[in-house]
């Protein structure tokens, strides 16, 4: 393993050397002074760890900021239960006030810039929060670019639902008043994109809903990818088993153009598939805070880190959380990995401002996808830290999927559920 | 040399913390071992209180706790996720996250 392994022994070696352990400034802050400042933006699955975090292993010495537009916290991971009506998104609701229990300041406001050389963070309403480090946890943006014949507007006809909200109760809205025998068409964007299995577990919900209620319903998936991305083998039996004759699987067909008041697909292939609901996820790149800030280092997508520290390859000071990272190999864009970031960033924060090595990174992944309203299935991986490779790869034999053996979703459904409630908790509670 | 004796001070209070904080822990420090620890924390609670059906780990015994991982690892203990997961993490840090769990007060 590649812990670091630093002993008390060592510790005292090299206090008898001379050596500086932490810069006096630091070690002043053993003494119960402050600790820094530290500005968080972005309220999401990896900006509210990070908050909680640095407030916590930091015991309250380092004076933590969040800026969030949002009042309230909407979990996307579960929010395809909404679509399958088995949750409401209030369930999937979580208020700001724990963080502020930790002490964050939790502010509601936009991020226009992140000015890395004024160490400053400026505001929509025009003030600016000064920073000594900032941890930018920004999602992402939509690429509507990339596709003819709409734009983001048109996304309050043709949703996307791939942030929870309003977008999520729009699609399950739209699901309510299509007859029996309608048809609805998700397109999956073309990876790398947010939660890799999330499409297909949408699949699934919607396919759940439209077997109980419209059975004389279709769903077709249009998936740019050349095969379903994560967890194929067990979801492609879910829709063999439970949802034959609802759910029409396509592979490599990758949607180019989108004809909103006619409510039909066309693909790259020229074919044209009309739809009484059409769901279309666009492809994605770091949330535009990230861009305008400089952030972005990747095929003008995502932002490049040192994953030692998830500090930006470019902008010193700034570290990246979540979906908007250039990913490690085989690293998913989850919450669940957005999570592990952001105690990552926390850890190394701490030790960085007491003048310390941080430890090299270890992380987990886990995320489980529901298939009707009880049983879920899951992808796990455990990630560390690679000194030789400068990166983060996967514990080779750690890691895998649930069995084929569905006796067991039903207890996964349970853990999914209580995953939910303890992970929103470890980042909001 | 005054920036000498204060580092010195400085290093005997740094001594000092970490003794008090981890007098068990001989391979891994006490930050290192919070936030392997932490790795838990998505499923099992930010102090190893976990909410719905997962099981928590605070307060329970670091022998028993470390002997499951170790069970879940090693695939004599059946587990829908487990084994996956335990594979990924060494016997130091393994005893380190239960020793971490142990300290922390039980759920009530």
């Amino acid at each position: 393993m590649n812990t670091r392994n630093f002993t008390r022994r060592d510790l005292l070696k090299l206090a008898a050397a001379g050596v500086a352990i932490g810069t006096l400034p630091a070690c002043a802050t053993i003494g119960g002074r402050s600790g820094g400042k530290v500005v968080v933006v972005g309220g999401g699955w990896g900006g509210a760890t990070a908050a909680k975090y640095l407030r916590l292993w930091s015991g309250g010495r380092i004076d933590v900021t969040l800026v969030e537009p949002n009042r309230s916290f909407v979990s996307c991971p579960i929010s395809n239960l909404v679509l399958g009506g088995s949750k409401t998104i209030e369930e999937l609701t979580t208020s700001y006030d724990g963080l502020r229990k930790h002490g964050v300041n939790v502010v509601h406001d936009t991020v226009t810039v992140i000015d890395a050389d004024k160490k400053q963070v400026r505001l929509a309403s025009g003030g600016a929060l000064p920073f000594d480090r900032a941890v930018v946890s920004p999602g992402i943006e939509f690429m509507y670019e990339r596709v003819k014949g709409m734009t983001l507007a048109d996304a309050e006809t043709i949703p996307h639902a791939w942030k929870a909200g309003a977008q999520t109760v729009l699609l399950r809205r739209q699901l309510d008043v299509i007859p029996d025998g309608g048809v609805v068409v998700i397109s999956v964007p073309l990876a790398p994109y947010r939660c890799p299995p999330g499409p297909y577990e949408r699949a699934c919900q919607i396919a759940h809903y439209l077997k109980a209620r419209k059975p004389k319903s279709k769903l077709i998936v249009l998936d740019a990818n050349p095969d379903v991305t994560s967890k194929g083998p067990l979801f492609k039996s879910v829709w063999k088993q439970d949802y034959a004759g609802i759910i029409d699987y396509q592979s490599n067909m990758a949607v180019t153009e989108v004809d909103v008041k006619g409510k039909r697909f066309i693909t790259n292939l020229g074919d044209t598939i009309n739809g009484d609901v059409l769901n279309f996820i666009p492809q994605q790149r770091a949330a535009n805070i990230a861009r305008d800030s400089g952030l972005i280092t990747a095929n003008d997508r995502w932002c490049e880190v040192n994953w030692l520290t998830l500090e930006s390859i470019k902008v010193p000071n700034v570290h990246v959380l979540g979906d908007a990272t250039m990913s490690a190999p085989v690293m998913p864009k989850s919450g669940h990995m957005a999570n592990q970031h952001g105690k990552a960033v926390a850890a190394a924060i701490v030790e960085l401002m007491n003048g310390r090595t941080p430890s090299p990174p270890m992380m987990a992944n886990t995320c489980y996808s529901f298939v009707d309203d009880k049983n879920a299935i899951h992808v796990a991986s455990v990630h560390h830290w690679v000194p030789e490779k400068k990166t983060m790869e996967v514990v080779k034999g750690a890691g895998g999927v649930s069995g084929q053996d569905r006796s067991q979703w039903m207890l996964e459904g349970q853990y999914a559920w209580g995953w939910a409630q303890t992970v929103w908790a470890d980042m909001l509670a | 040399m005054k920036t000498q004796r204060t580092v010195a001070v400085c290093a005997a209070a740094i001594t000092a913390l970490l003794w008090s904080a981890a007098p068990a822990l001989a391979q891994i420090d006490a930050n290192s071992a919070r936030y392997i620890a932490a790795n838990c924390a998505n499923c099992h609670g930010t102090q190893g209180t976990a909410q719905g059906a997962m099981p928590s780990l605070a307060g329970r015994q670091k022998s028993d706790l470390a002997s499951q991982i170790r069970a879940f690892r090693d695939g004599t203990r059946p587990a829908t996720l487990m084994h996956q997961i335990a594979k990924g993490y060494s016997d130091v840090q393994i005893d380190a996250i239960a020793e971490h769990f142990a300290r922390q007060p039980a759920a009530r």
